[in-house]
């Protein structure tokens, strides 16, 4: 039904842009993280140093886990307060679903940074929370592990990330069709085992699609750790950042960079099996 | 419309569900109180309040010239991403080309890699390219990551379409191009706009991908970005909740427009067998 | 079912010259063969109906005429001219869509003016006809609406207006009564008949309910896994349908199979003179041509048999009975309506009601 014409015309400008602003940039990249640096300028000398340098210096490796470890703790956090959100406004909102619904998707619309200098200001030692906390005579002191540590860049991350979480999740328990839920309240099942045999089951591409994300973005984070994170909460991203920036080895950031970016695809790659296994049409 | 059986009282639901959203609004709520706090951004309770941070940030220069380059990116970013987007949307939906599989993962990853990644890949291509960063660099790097918001969107929109009217404009004698701009566009319509909102929002908002490719000019969270490594005002708070402001508006305007579509066509949905 | 069959199983269209030739035409859809070699002419104002079941190729027929798929062989002509190599908006061919397909961001009003207005006709031109379109549909009060807020049946007024403004040579229905229910459907069976009947414009339908293509068409071409079956008037196909298919897609039908030898056709418990060469043999014997035997003489182009009751279905009119004659073999017989029956009874039926079919 669509003319040649009509195909290129459509495929072309598209296919064009994204061939120069897309591929060849993370082919630039992918080129930089063989060369080396050399008197504070980039030398196009092909090697594998930037790899090896990874392997071996345990730096490196530490704080790729530290990272890894923060995300799986941002998404099992978000996990936990967005699925119950996401099931309440389902199965139990009724009439004020969609009001609800658009109650928790307005947050998304404030700035990230907003959103993390707001928690910059309640998490410090002069801040709200700790004023809250004296002001009621619960501590005398400021508590301090609150701000500038892994717990506050793993707090901040669940926070922007929960409802990154929620939106998935809801889409697929609106999926499910209620006669589904009744057939089996109609077979004697309990609201818990209706919830663990047909809800959750059914649930679970939104769910891989949400944690994903939320991983995914947490991993390679790095405006939290440099706002709330302190030494204790720096990240892989602020790594390359620096490496970006005052110490300059390009090469050895892009190496970085490119190890994340594989590691981040083997895992889409991952999730994607599995939401297909997970995915009853 | 009584409520299905399936809907069942369950108080510590309801309770856990209320305290995840007092999570989630806690920094907002915080943000916008103490924007009217005379004595700073911490403390507890806050007792002076004040219109005075809200005075410094009228009179504040850098920041409302950083607005105007946000919403110039923005702006352009909203016209490249859209229009590129439909017609990526388009090619997805109807053509058929080598690497179109490979062309389908390359549009939506910026939407999943974090931000740096595809910032350095750009800031590198510019140095590559000899070019100067500035809000040109940022709008190239906003208006390429943002495609995949306008493609998702509108090939959504795309599947949702009854292919039956494209048929039937064709059959009642309109040329492909006449049956572009008077039926498929109008069925659009909706996408178009829900992403065109989005792009700017996401855009208005940008730092990750924004943060390699500035110059000397900063987008409104850079220059945010910037007063923060100087030491915290409420002033940040009150440009904050300004922000949000806008962005509520922005969802409230949207969600006017969508209903009063969507009510046309929820009601043709009903109609059709 | 090959070809030849269905080519000599092909009755003379009626009056009024070839509008439309379809010549060898096929389709293939990847391995499939939707369609193989259908030839078929279609003259000029007549009411013609593709029948078929779902995979048939019927609807696949009517989207090569109105140019959404090519044909993998053959020639579509139309009015001496080549139609197949045309795009469908070249056509003098319009479509009603079995989902009807309006534009929902236009009125009733617009949508009917649509194919009037991309050909750049006049605005006063296109009031009067588009007027006279909505008028020939009853629809001339939602002229304004959107059609949102019209009746399934409504929608299906205004895409058969939208379609007829533009006076098309040949209108083509996919399946147009097919979405509503059963009253609506009855009603707009007998609207679309007198429609046609006054415009005298060729009608191309599409539809799988072999009672609803009887009601309609002058002629019938019945699709069979994308071959034509048998193609006549309703008359002729009920009363003498080339195939076993045929037969059953095509009211309700005992098939008897048997043989004839010397001269005899034997099927089952049931035997006639037949004097045709030994052979297999098809009978196909309608239910209503079966009656009861109130007692009389046989005559010598009858057959009688007796058969007891198994299951009586009232139709209201009619009643449907199946009966046993013996060792299993199960015949359908229609009778007027005459209160339960039951036990062993006596039937009737003449000779030449049963027609001989291919397999």
């Amino acid at each position: 039904m669509y003319s040649r014409a009509y195909k290129t015309l459509v495929s072309v400008p598209p296919l064009l842009w994204v061939g120069l602003f897309l591929l060849l940039p993370y082919a630039l990249m992918f080129a930089h993280s063989f060369w080396a640096v050399q008197d504070q300028t980039i030398v196009h000398h092909w090697n594998f140093d930037n790899y090896l340098a990874l392997f071996s210096k345990p730096v490196y490796l530490e704080v790729l886990l530290r990272s890894m470890r923060i995300a799986a703790s941002v998404t099992l956090c978000s996990l936990l307060l967005g699925y119950p959100l996401a099931y309440y406004l389902s199965f139990h909102a009724g009439a004020r679903k969609e009001l609800l619904y658009q109650l928790v998707i307005v947050p998304l619309w404030v700035s990230y940074l907003v959103r993390g200098y707001a928690w910059k200001t309640i998490l410090g030692s002069e801040g709200v929370l700790n004023g809250f906390l004296q002001y009621l005579h619960i501590t005398h002191e400021p508590v301090a592990f609150l701000l500038y540590s892994p717990f506050a860049v793993v707090l901040v991350l669940t926070h922007i990330y929960t409802p990154f979480v929620f939106l998935p999740i809801y889409a697929s328990l609106e999926h499910i069709p209620r006669p589904l839920v009744e057939a089996s309240q109609d077979l004697g099942a309990s609201s818990a085992q209706t919830f663990l045999r047909v809800v959750l089951p059914l649930s679970i591409p939104g769910l891989l699609a949400g944690a994903t994300f939320a991983f995914v973005l947490s991993l390679g984070d790095f405006l939290a750790p440099l706002l709330v994170g302190g030494a204790s909460g720096t990240m892989i991203a602020n790594v390359v950042q620096s490496l970006f920036g005052a110490a300059y080895d390009w090469p050895l950031g892009a190496a970085i960079s490119v190890c994340i970016l594989i590691l981040i695809v083997s895992l889409l790659f991952l999730t994607e099996r599995l939401e297909k296994r997970w995915s009853f049409k | 419309m009584s409520r299905p059986a399936s809907i069942r009282r369950a108080p510590l639901l309801t309770i856990y569900a209320g305290l995840v959203f007092m999570f989630i609004y806690v920094p907002v709520v915080v943000l916008i109180l103490y924007s009217f706090n005379r004595d700073g951004v911490g403390g507890f309770p806050p007792r002076h309040f004040t219109f005075d941070w809200y005075k410094q940030l009228f009179g504040d220069g850098p920041i409302w010239d950083s607005v105007l380059n946000s919403l110039m990116v923005a702006a352009a970013s909203v016209a490249v991403s859209l229009t590129l987007g439909l017609l990526a949307a388009l090619a997805l939906d109807r053509a058929t080309f080598p690497g179109k599989a490979l062309f389908r993962r390359l549009v939506l990853l910026p939407l999943i890699l974090p931000g740096i990644i595809t910032g350095l890949s750009l800031l590198m291509f510019a140095v590559f390219a000899g070019a100067q960063l500035s809000l040109l660099t940022v709008f190239l790097g906003h208006g390429t990551a943002l495609i995949s918001v306008a493609t998702t969107e509108i090939f959504a929109g795309l599947q949702k379409m009854d292919r039956a009217q494209e048929e039937a404009s064709l059959d009642l004698g309109a040329t492909p191009w006449q049956t572009f701009w008077r039926i498929t566009l109008p069925n659009l319509k909706l996408s178009l706009i829900a992403a065109g909102l989005l792009i700017f929002t996401l855009s208005m908002d940008e730092i990750a991908v924004t943060f390699f490719l500035i110059g000397r000019d900063n987008t409104l969270p850079l220059e945010i970005w910037g007063r923060l490594r100087r030491g915290i005002t409420p002033e940040i708070n009150a440009v904050s909740t300004l922000i949000f402001a806008v962005s509520v508006g922005l969802i409230v305007i949207w969600y006017r427009v969508r209903t009063r579509g969507l009510g046309n066509e929820a009601q043709e949905l009903l109609e059709r067998p | 079912m090959n070809s030849s069959a269905a080519s000599s199983a092909q009755t003379a269209s009626p009056s009024g010259g070839v509008l439309l030739e379809v010549r060898g035409v096929a389709k293939r859809f990847g391995a499939r063969d939707v369609l193989k070699d259908i030839s078929l002419n279609i003259a000029s104002g007549e009411f013609i109906t593709l029948l078929g079941e779902s995979g048939s190729g019927k609807t696949t027929l009517l989207r090569l005429v109105a140019g959404f798929e090519q044909p993998s062989a053959g020639e579509i002509w139309m009015s001496g001219e080549r139609l197949d190599s045309l795009p469908p908006y070249k056509r003098r061919v319009n479509t009603v869509f079995q989902h009807y397909a309006l534009f929902p961001h236009l009125s009733v009003r617009e949508n009917v003016a649509y194919g009037l207005r991309v050909k750049k006709t006049s605005s006063s031109e296109i009031g009067g006809r588009v007027d006279e379109a909505l008028r020939m549909v009853k629809m001339q009060e939602f002229a304004n609406s959107r059609p949102s807020k019209l009746s399934g049946g409504q929608q299906q007024r205004v895409a058969l207006a939208r379609a007829l403004v533009n006076r098309p040579l040949l209108l083509l229905l996919d399946e147009p009564l097919s979405a509503l229910d059963a009253n609506l459907r009855k009603q707009m069976q007998s609207e679309l008949k007198a429609l046609q009947r006054e415009l005298g414009i060729t009608f191309l339908f599409v539809t799988h309910d072999q009672e609803e293509a009887m009601a309609l068409s002058d002629r019938i071409a019945l699709l069979r896994n994308g071959a034509l079956e048998q193609v006549a008037s309703p008359r002729e196909i009920y009363a003498s349908p080339a195939t076993a298919y045929t037969a059953q897609f095509i009211g309700q039908t005992n098939l008897l199979r048997g043989e004839i030898r010397g001269s005899i056709a034997n099927c089952g418990v049931l035997r006639w003179p037949l004097d045709v060469p030994d052979s297999l043999a098809i009978f196909s014997l309608r239910p209503e041509a079966i009656r009861l035997c109130d007692g009389g003489v046989r005559q010598s182009n009858e057959v009688k048999f007796r058969a007891s009751i198994r299951q009586q279905l009232y139709g209201g009119a009619s009643e449907l009975l199946e009966v046993d004659c013996g060792g299993g073999q199960l015949i359908r017989v229609r009778i007027s309506a005459r209160g339960p029956l039951s036990g062993e009874l006596e039937f009737v039926f003449s000779i030449s009601d049963a027609i001989r079919v291919q397999e």
